[in-house]
């Protein structure tokens, strides 16, 4: 034992990281039985109720479905880069959840284990440059495919995705000033007074707008907006490699809403609940919230879109920067 | 735009026939110069059936099946503008009136049916996917109603030459009731999520635009051209199967947008709805066909009785009836706009030639005009705002 | 660490020769996307978190998707069908490079290359409250007025861009 104790810790690691991937992918498949049940709600219908007791092994027969699809290739596809596109926008969304903090400590067989993988100096920054990152799979998709539509829905999804992160990053500026620090775990423990909702709350406006933009959710879903552009960028993918986009789209949805709660929510703090089950809730009303948009509202265009975030959004998050800091300076 | 060379390059976009947004099987040749249309030229025929051809090889009653099939959105007006053609061939002056404020109220029942497809359409189109659903939920209602009298949901080939094929059955008045009664509140609905969303606003304020100028000149009819400002209806300027008893406003737009031509068929619903339960109350009683052996076949029970009614049963049921040599054309309201049916006779028991006047094909023609200079997303809108049927572009 | 400094430096140079090397200006994109993000993991390793956050930020995030993006819409897929304009220019590239490769051998054998030492040890850093709180408070102090002047350089440029784009105002 004693020879070993130095592996413990890369062992926690590498368990950690595979509950982490596994937990998300199955937050994913129930985050899709959740958005088709609430939106079959909202729509008068009833959604997927035939696989298991309310439909709950649904997510396995989509699964199993998917696989099962013939691959197809398009004749005009750079194959490489073709093939290669689904991972690029997968793997940074897996990736970003790496700094997401579920909850501080616990104890498990005399170990401290913590509920995150890592406690990043710049864990916030680290989340937006995966963001980032992710912007070259639907770019990437978009042109490889040799699909007119798909290559419309590349360039609106960079050109929006680009658009959107100016906004989002300088949104959570203000809350990062209130707490002195770009690490997500230390952003939750400065939260434990008041949520940073009370004291940003044009910040988390501005926050949760961009957010809907940056993961192409309705009411922004230009990228993919079937009614103009067949299915945008992923038009020509089948089979498991849509499955990928797919799973990335919800996946980065669970991240964003992720740091929200985090960034203005108070991450895992609340009473009674222990951490995990907190941090949990609020991020299931995130989801919530996502759902209830887009059965709600139609979509906007593309150049108002574009409008919007330059014009307003991205003005407003600077005056909300400029008004945090003189706030923080006259109180000293 | 043109001085640049790198900007003068457009990309061809191929929209349709396989496209979710194009209402059917419309093709559209788009030049684009990034997502703003340079050129929009429709194609079709990809629907064509030779409908009109085929009529020619079938008797009048026959015939009216046909047109079920045409304009699958509206099969009761396509119905009734065929019949009323033919009686005005027939020079039959005296519809009993039941059968006459029965066809008003189906026919009004059927323009709301078609339009709560195209509000559902488009705003799936812009977006608004719960929308559609709800439009679909009344839509069934309605088609019910018609289930219930014609025994078939869409292709109905209920109203017939000298007025209805039957009377209507019990549980009728009730099921109209309820439907004037929960309606009004779910169009609220609709407006609620639509008429003053910011978002929606944006996508239809100003696209589209079409003036009242051309609006006549490219001969549009219906609510887009009501939405252009023209007051123009059928109902109201040549008044056919008593609409002159009827009160009823004819909504009228300012702008000609794509959102003036919502706001038109919202009313349009909640005017037809009046018209409904109007003809509801006053609903007369009596026969619902004329009786006239010579076009309509003796009813059932007298077949077992007299010799008369079953050679009559015999000779319409071979032959049909066969009306003057001669032509007419006879337009009415559609849902879509004027809905025309011009039959020449030879004498002889089928028509020598039927054409259709159909509103959707006309329309369409607004469209290059309309999409020149938009963005690729006001394409949808606009397809949308159209209202077209294939099937009736392409017969 | 020395390892990790292997693993990543090796695709850094492969992925930089190749982003010459490449035909298709869109490989070449790629492989400048991938060489910045190695050198990224290089800024890690150097215990400067930030600068690598940044560099994926502004660099890979922002400046090369601009680049693919112009690359694609222009469409200068592959490059074969263009003729060379200067039929000397390959001659004379070779001559002066292969003069510039003697010069840095000559004069790298001669010398030994030597690390200097920051001002600040990773242990200062983490004193001092984190990489982030001291670059910016180096920012902020020291080096204020190379900050500002940067930022209106920026500035200028921005506003060049757009009267350069859009001609009419």
């Amino acid at each position: 034992m004693e020879l070993l104790s130095p592996l413990v810790p890369i062992l926690i690691i590498v368990i950690k990281s595979g509950v982490a991937i596994f937990a998300l992918v199955t937050a994913f498949a129930y985050a899709v039985w959740i958005e088709r049940r609430v939106m079959a709600r909202m729509q008068s219908r009833i959604g997927p109720n035939r696989a298991g007791p309310f439909g709950l092994l649904q997510p396995l027969a989509d699964a199993v479905k998917v696989l099962l699809k013939e691959e197809i290739i398009p004749q005009d596809a750079k194959v490489p880069i073709y093939l290669l596109a689904p991972a690029v926008s997968l793997v940074p969304a897996l990736l970003s959840f790496a700094v997401v903090p579920i909850g501080p400590e616990i104890e498990i067989l005399g170990q401290k284990i913590t509920l995150y993988l890592a406690d990043l100096n710049v864990g916030v920054l680290y989340v937006f440059a995966l963001a980032s990152v992710g912007v070259y799979g639907i770019v990437l998709a978009g042109w490889s495919s040799g699909s007119k539509y798909s290559f419309l829905g590349a360039l609106r999804s960079s050109a929006q995705m680009l658009s959107y992160e100016l906004p989002l990053g300088l949104s959570v500026v203000g809350a990062l000033m209130l707490a002195g620090t770009l690490s997500l775990v230390q952003l939750v423990e400065a939260q434990k007074n008041a949520w940073f909702i009370l004291l940003q709350p044009l910040g988390f406006l501005i926050f949760i707008v961009s957010a809907v933009a940056e993961v192409n959710r309705a009411p922004f879903d230009l990228p993919e907006a079937e009614t103009e552009l067949v299915a945008g960028y992923h038009t020509e993918y089948t089979s498991i490699k849509w499955a990928f986009f797919y799973m990335a789209e919800y996946i980065n949805m669970i991240v964003v809403s992720s740091i929200a709660v985090t960034l203005f929510f108070g991450g895992w703090q609340g009473p009674f609940f222990p951490p995990a089950v907190w941090y949990f809730l609020k991020v299931a009303a995130f989801i919530f919230l996502f759902i209830w948009l887009r059965a709600t509202l139609p979509r906007l265009r593309y150049d108002r879109l574009m409008q919007f975030g330059w014009k307003i959004l991205l003005p407003l998050s600077l005056v909300n920067i400029i008004a945090t800091a003189a706030i923080m300076v006259w109180q000293g | 735009m043109s001085q640049n060379a790198a900007r003068t390059e457009t990309m061809v976009l191929n929209m349709g026939p396989h496209h979710p947004s194009t209402h059917g099987v419309l093709r559209l040749i788009l030049e684009l110069d990034g997502e703003v249309v340079v050129k929009a030229t429709p194609d079709i025929g990809y629907l064509h059936t030779g409908i009109e051809k085929t009529a020619e090889s079938l008797n009048y009653t026959g015939a009216i099946s046909l047109w079920d099939r045409v304009d699958y959105l509206a099969p009761l007006s396509n119905n009734l503008g065929f019949v009323l053609a033919v009686e005005k061939l027939l020079d039959i002056a005296n519809i009993p009136p039941r059968a006459q404020c029965l066809r008003v109220l189906l026919v009004e029942l059927q323009r709301i049916a078609s339009h709560l497809v195209w509000l559902g359409t488009q705003a799936i189109d812009i977006g608004a996917v719960s929308v559609f659903l709800y439009c679909f939920r009344e839509r069934e209602q309605i088609i019910d109603i018609f289930e219930m009298v014609s025994g078939a949901r869409m292709m109905t080939s209920y109203i017939r030459v000298g007025g209805l094929a039957q009377d209507i059955p019990e549980g009728f008045e009730k099921k109209v009731r309820d439907f004037i009664r929960t309606f009004p509140k779910r169009i609220d609905e609709y407006e609620t999520l639509l008429t003053q969303n910011q978002i929606w606003r944006d996508r239809t304020v100003g696209i589209g635009k079409l003036s009242a100028e051309e609006a006549i000149d490219l001969g549009v009819t219906g609510p887009i051209l009501r939405g252009s400002g023209l007051n123009w209806d059928i109902r109201k300027s040549h008044p056919y199967s008593s609409y002159e008893q009827f009160e009823f406003e004819v909504p009228l737009g300012q702008n000609g947008d794509v959102y003036d031509r919502y706001l038109c068929r919202i009313r349009e619903m909640r005017e037809s709805l009046k018209i409904v339960e109007q003809a509801l109350n006053r609903l007369p009683k009596g026969p619902v066909i004329i009786d006239d052996r010579k076009i309509v076949p003796p009813p059932r029970e007298e077949l077992a009785t007299s010799m008369e009614a079953v050679i009559h049963h015999f000779k319409i049921y071979t032959e049909g009836f066969k009306p003057p040599v001669g032509e007419v054309y006879v337009s009415i309201e559609g849902p879509r706009g004027e809905l025309g049916f011009f039959v020449v006779s030879d004498g002889s028991a089928q028509p020598y030639r039927v054409r259709v006047r159909p509103p959707s094909f006309i329309n369409l023609q607004a469209l290059p005009r309309m999409l020149q200079g938009r963005l690729l997303a006001d394409v949808v809108a606009c397809i949308a705002s159209i209202d077209i049927v294939l099937g009736e572009v392409d017969r | 660490m020395e390892a990790f400094f292997w693993v990543v430096a090796i695709p850094a140079t492969v992925s930089a020769v190749g982003v010459v090397m490449m035909r298709d200006t869109v490989y070449s994109a790629l492989l400048l996307v991938v060489h910045l993000l190695a050198v990224a993991v290089l800024f890690v390793l150097l215990n400067a978190q930030l600068i690598a956050a940044v560099q994926v930020v502004v660099y890979a995030g922002a400046i090369m998707v601009l680049f693919l993006f112009v690359i694609m819409m222009l469409g200068l897929g592959r490059g074969e069908g263009v003729k060379e304009k200067l039929p000397l220019q390959r001659p004379v590239a070779l001559l002066f490079g292969g003069a510039m490769a003697i010069l840095l051998g000559v004069v790298m054998s001669q010398t030994t290359i030597q690390p200097v030492a920051g001002a600040l040890t990773p242990g200062d850093v983490l004193a001092m409250g984190g990489n982030t709180q001291v670059v910016g408070r180096l920012l902020f102090s020291d080096y204020l007025l190379a900050f500002e002047v940067t930022s209106i350089l920026l500035l200028v440029a921005i506003i060049g861009a757009v009267v350069l784009a859009k001609r009419r105002l």
